[in-house]
C-alpha cells in the first residue's frame, strides 16, 4: 500500500478547507499540507451560496450588534466567547479576501457594498451580486495555488480516520479514479467536508453533501453536537430544491399567498417589523403555517407560496440578483421581472456537526474541523443567512493555525499500526465494491430522505420522531445487505454512493435521536406539542455519541456571557 | 405531468474491460422539466448502476457536468430534454482523455490554470490594516465577467484548436489569466503578459469563436482572448520603448 506522509492532512477544499490550508500554508511554508478532497476543490459545495457574507463595515453598524443578532438568531444557544470572536474577526477575514481578488460588489465610492439579510438589524452582508459562495470558493481555491506547500490529492475520498494510541494520525482514502486506498499519514487532520443536507430529500444541496465528515468522527467516537437543528430555508424551488437566496428579499422582496397578501406583515408570526427579512426558521414556519392553513398554491409539486421581485424592476434584478433570475427562469418556470417566483422551504444547513472548541479542535487529539462540518456553536439553534460562509473563513483559519501547531508538537505515529488500519479499511471498501445482497443504494436513500422529512421537517411532534429513530436504525441494519453490481476499479460512482449511504444513514439516526430527545422548541426545532422554549431544562448542547445500539446522548453547558437568554421576539 | 420515452445512446468505457469506448443504449421515461442529467441520474439509480458521471450542484455552478449532448458541449443539468428529440446521445467531453464513461481527465486544465498565475499579484503585500482597496463599479465591471468562469471545460471541448494542440493554454485559463490582469488591484500585467507571449498561448488562437458559444456562463473567453493579445503586444511595446529610450 502506498503510505504518503505530510504534517497536516485537510479533508474537504471548499471555503474551510481551503481557508485553513492557506493560513497554514502560509504561517509555517515549510509545512507540508494535505488537501484531500472528494471533487475538485472547485466544485465543493461553497460555490452554491448565493446571498453574501456578513461582517461589520458601516459606520451605523457595531460587533456588539452582530454579535447580539447571531446570539439571538441562535435562540440563545450560540456560545457567547465564540460568537465574540467569530464578529471581530469576521471584517478581517473578508478584507483579506478582497485582497486576494474577491470580486465583491461596490458602491459608487469604490467601497465594498453591503445589503441587508434575515435576522442582522443592518445591512452588514458583503456580496459580490448573488454568488458571493462562487467567488469566494475560486478565490480561495486560485489562492492556494500560490502555495507549493498544499499538496493536492482531487478526487480521493476519506473513508476513515486512522487512529492510534488514542490520538488522530491521519486518513485511509480511496482514489476515484485508480480504485485503491492510501494511507495519508498526517500530524493533524482537519475534517472540513461540509454538511449533510442529502439526507434529506427536499434540499438545496448538492450530491455531494453526504455527511462524510461527519460520519468519520463520529465512528471514532467523537460528539455530533446539536444534530437536532437542521435548518430550512424559506425559498426553495419546488420540485428541484434550488436555493433562492435571502438576498432576493434583502434587495425588497415580499411573499405573498394564495390571496397575494404579504403574510409575513399582515398576520403575527413573531417577526415583526422585520417582515421578510425575519430570520429563517420563524419565515419557514410562517409559509408551512400559510400553506395548512389552505392560503398555498396548487403546483406540480406541491403547494408554495410566491415570492415577488417584480416591483423591484429591472434594473435591481439585473444587477443584484442576476443569478436569482437566471436559476428562476431555468429551473422555476418564471422570470423574476415579471412573474412571482414559485417557492417553499427547502432543508439547507446544519447548524450541527462535530463538536468542536474555538480553536476547531474535537476530544480526539489530532482531529480538528471548521466549516459546516463542525459545530463550534456559532449558530446555536438558528443560524442567521451569510453568517455560513464567513464562518468558514474565520473558523477555517483559526483551525488551520491551531492543527498546525499540533502538528509540530505531535508525537510520530506508530507506522505498522496506521498501516494495518488502513488495509484493513481497504480490505472493508474492496469487499463492498460489487457486493452481492438485496438492498439497493437508491431505494434505501429515498426511505431515508422520507423518514427524515416526515419527522425532522420544519414541525416536529414525539410519535413522528420516535418513528424516525425506529426507521433509521432499521436502515442502519438494512445497509448491510446492500447489493452493488459495478465490479470496476475505475471510478466506480457506485462505490461511492455506497459509502455515502453509509454515512448519511449514521448522521440521521444521531439527528433523529437528537430531536426526539429535545422536549422544547428552540431556533428550527419546532414541536407542536411543545411549542414554548424551556430554558430551565433544556439551555444546554446535545451530544451524541456512537454506540452499538443506536446513538448515546448526552449533555453539554452553554457558554453565556453579556447577553441573557430572553424571549426571542422581532 | 405527462412523460414521454426518449432513448438515450451513452458512451460507455471501462478501461478494467473495454478495448475501446462503445456505445449503450436506455429508454428513460422522461418528465417534461427535466434536464439531461435527471435522466442520467434516472438511469444511474433505476436501470444500470455501472454508468459513472460527476455532478453536484444541479444549479449550473459547480461546473461538473459537461458533457457532449448530440455532438455539442452541453453543461448537463442546465440542458432542457425538451430541446431535444426522442434520442439523445451523450458522450464525454471532446478533446479529453476518457477515464471512464462519461468522465474525463480535467489534470491537463488545472496545470494551464495555475500558469497563468490567477491571483493578484503586488509588487508589496498590501497590509490588513490598510483595508479594503478602493474599486468603482466601473473598475469592476472591466473584468467581472471573465470572473464568472465555473471551469466546466466546455470551451475546451469546442475548441478546435485544442483539438489540433491538446498543449494551449486554452479559452478559460486565458480568461482567467486576463480576468486578473484587468482587476484595478492587480500588479501582475507583465508577468502574465510574458506568459501570454509564449508558445500555445493567446498567438496561438484562431478566433473561431466557438468557446464563447458554448460558454454556460457567458464568460466570452473569445473576446479576453482578443483583449489579452492586444494588452500582450502592447505591454511588450511599452517595455522596448521603455528599454531604449529610458537611457
Amino acid at each position: 500500500m502506498d503510505v504518503i506522509r505530510h504534517d497536516l492532512v485537510i479533508v474537504g477544499g471548499g471555503g474551510a478547507g481551503l481557508r485553513a490550508a492557506i493560513a497554514a500554508a502560509e504561517k509555517d511554508p515549510k509545512a507540508s499540507i494535505a488537501l484531500v478532497s472528494k471533487v475538485y476543490p472547485m466544485r465543493s459545495h461553497t460555490v452554491s451560496a448565493e446571498g453574501g457574507a456578513a461582517a461589520v463595515a458601516r459606520d451605523d453598524d457595531s460587533l456588539e450588534m452582530h454579535g447580539f443578532d447571531t446570539v439571538k438568531g441562535s435562540d440563545f444557544l450560540g456560545d457567547q466567547d465564540v460568537i465574540q470572536y467569530f464578529v471581530a474577526e469576521a471584517p478581517k477575514e473578508l478584507t483579506l479576501l478582497e485582497h486576494w481578488g474577491c470580486p465583491w460588489s461596490r458602491n459608487e465610492d469604490g467601497s465594498v457594498a453591503t445589503r441587508a439579510f434575515g435576522g442582522m438589524t443592518t445591512k452588514r452582508t458583503w456580496y459580490a451580486a448573488d454568488k458571493v459562495g462562487f467567488h469566494m470558493l475560486h478565490t480561495l481555491f486560485q489562492q492556494s495555488l500560490r502555495y507549493s506547500n498544499i499538496v493536492r490529492y482531487d478526487e480521493q475520498f476519506v473513508t476513515k480516520l486512522v487512529v492510534d494510541g488514542g490520538a488522530v494520525h491521519g486518513v485511509a482514502a480511496l482514489d476515484v479514479r485508480e480504485g485503491v486506498v492510501r494511507l495519508i499519514l498526517g500530524r493533524a487532520v482537519i475534517l472540513a467536508t461540509g454538511g449533510g443536507g442529502k439526507i434529506f430529500p427536499f434540499t438545496t444541496n448538492g450530491n455531494i453533501k453526504t455527511a462524510d465528515g461527519m460520519a468519520l468522527a463520529y465512528r471514532e467516537g467523537v460528539a455530533l453536537k446539536d444534530m437536532e437543528f437542521t435548518q430550512y430555508h424559506p425559498t426553495g424551488l419546488p420540485g428541484t430544491g434550488i436555493l433562492i437566496t435571502e438576498a432576493a428579499r434583502g434587495e425588497g422582496g415580499h411573499l405573498k399567498n394564495s390571496e397575494g397578501e404579504r403574510f409575513l406583515t399582515t398576520r403575527d408570526y413573531g417577526v415583526g417589523q422585520k417582515a421578510e427579512l425575519g430570520p429563517r426558521d420563524m419565515v419557514s414556519r410562517a409559509i408551512i403555517q400559510e400553506i395548512e392553513a389552505g392560503r398555498g398554491i396548487k403546483g406540480p409539486y406541491g403547494e408554495y407560496v410566491n415570492l415577488d421581485l417584480t416591483h423591484l424592476g429591472e434594473d435591481v434584478i439585473m444587477k443584484r440578483l442576476p443569478m436569482v433570475r437566471e436559476l428562476s427562469m431555468l429551473y422555476g418556470g418564471a422570470d423574476p421581472i415579471h412573474q412571482p417566483i414559485p417557492v417553499r422551504p427547502v432543508l439547507h444547513y446544519m447548524m450541527g456537526g462535530v463538536d468542536v472548541n474555538i480553536d476547531g479542535a474535537t476530544s480526539l487529539p489530532g482531529l480538528y474541523a471548521a466549516g459546516e462540518v463542525a459545530c463550534v456553536s456559532l449558530n446555536g439553534a438558528n443560524r442567521l443567512g451569510s453568517n455560513s460562509l464567513t464562518e468558514c473563513l474565520v473558523f477555517g483559519a483559526r483551525t488551520g493555525l491551531a492543527a498546525l501547531q499540533y502538528a509540530k508538537g505531535a508525537s510520530g505515529a506508530n507506522d505498522a499500526a496506521c498501516l494495518r488500519q488502513a488495509e484493513e479499511e481497504a480490505a472493508r471498501v474492496a469487499g463492498l465494491r460489487g457486493k452481492r445482497g438485496g438492498e439497493r443504494i437508491a431505494q434505501l436513500r429515498r426511505e431515508l430522505g422520507a423518514t427524515m422529512e416526515r419527522g425532522c421537517g420544519v414541525y416536529r411532534d414525539q410519535a413522528a420522531m420516535d418513528e424516525t429513530v425506529h426507521t433509521t436504525a432499521q436502515l442502519r441494519g438494512r445497509y448491510g445487505d446492500l447489493g452493488l453490481v459495478d465490479k470496476s476499479t475505475v471510478f466506480n460512482t457506485e462505490l461511492i454512493a455506497a459509502l455515502e449511504l453509509g454515512n448519511m444513514i449514521a448522521v440521521a439516526e444521531a439527528i433523529a435521536v437528537s430531536a426526539a430527545h429535545r422536549n422544547e422548541s428552540r431556533g428550527a426545532h419546532a414541536r407542536r406539542d411543545a411549542m414554548k422554549r424551556d430554558d430551565a431544562n433544556f439551555l444546554y448542547h446535545t451530544l451524541a455519541y456512537a454506540g452499538y445500539a443506536g446513538p448515546r446522548l448526552d449533555k453539554k453547558a452553554v457558554t453565556l456571557g453579556v447577553w441573557v437568554p430572553e424571549e426571542r421576539k422581532y | 405531468m405527462s412523460e414521454q420515452k426518449k432513448t438515450f445512446v451513452v458512451t460507455r468505457f471501462d478501461p478494467d474491460r473495454d478495448p475501446a469506448p462503445r456505445q449503450q443504449t436506455y429508454e428513460v421515461p422522461v418528465q417534461p422539466d427535466w434536464k439531461v442529467l435527471d435522466a442520467l441520474n434516472y438511469i444511474k439509480d433505476e436501470i444500470d448502476g455501472t454508468l459513472s458521471h460527476r455532478w453536484s450542484c444541479r444549479m449550473a455552478v459547480c461546473g461538473s457536468c459537461g458533457m457532449m449532448v448530440n455532438g455539442k458541449p452541453s453543461l448537463t443539468c442546465k440542458d432542457s430534454l425538451a430541446d431535444y428529440g426522442s434520442r439523445v446521445e451523450v458522450a464525454p467531453l471532446s478533446n479529453f482523455p476518457i477515464v471512464r464513461d462519461l468522465v474525463v481527465e480535467l489534470e491537463g486544465f488545472l496545470e494551464k490554470l495555475k500558469a497563468v498565475k490567477p491571483f493578484i499579484l503586488k509588487e508589496k503585500e498590501r497590509a490588513l490594516a490598510e483595508g479594503t482597496h478602493r474599486q468603482s463599479p466601473e473598475q469592476l465591471e472591466e473584468f467581472r465577467q471573465f470572473s464568472y468562469c465555473i471551469n466546466c471545460m466546455l470551451c475546451y471541448a469546442a475548441c478546435p484548436v485544442v483539438a489540433n494542440e491538446p498543449e494551449f493554454l486554452g479559452p478559460a485559463a486565458i480568461a482567467l489569466g486576463h480576468r486578473y490582469n484587468m482587476d484595478s488591484r492587480d500588479e501582475g500585467q507583465h508577468e502574465r503578459n510574458e506568459i501570454f507571449r509564449g508558445e500555445g498561448t493567446v498567438f496561438s488562437c484562431s478566433y473561431a469563436n466557438e468557446c464563447s458559444e458554448v460558454c454556460p456562463k457567458h464568460v466570452d473567453p473569445a473576446a479576453a482572448i482578443n483583449q489579452a493579445k492586444f494588452n500582450a503586444v502592447i505591454d511588450w511595446l511599452a517595455g522596448f520603448v521603455t528599454s531604449r529610450g529610458g537611457k
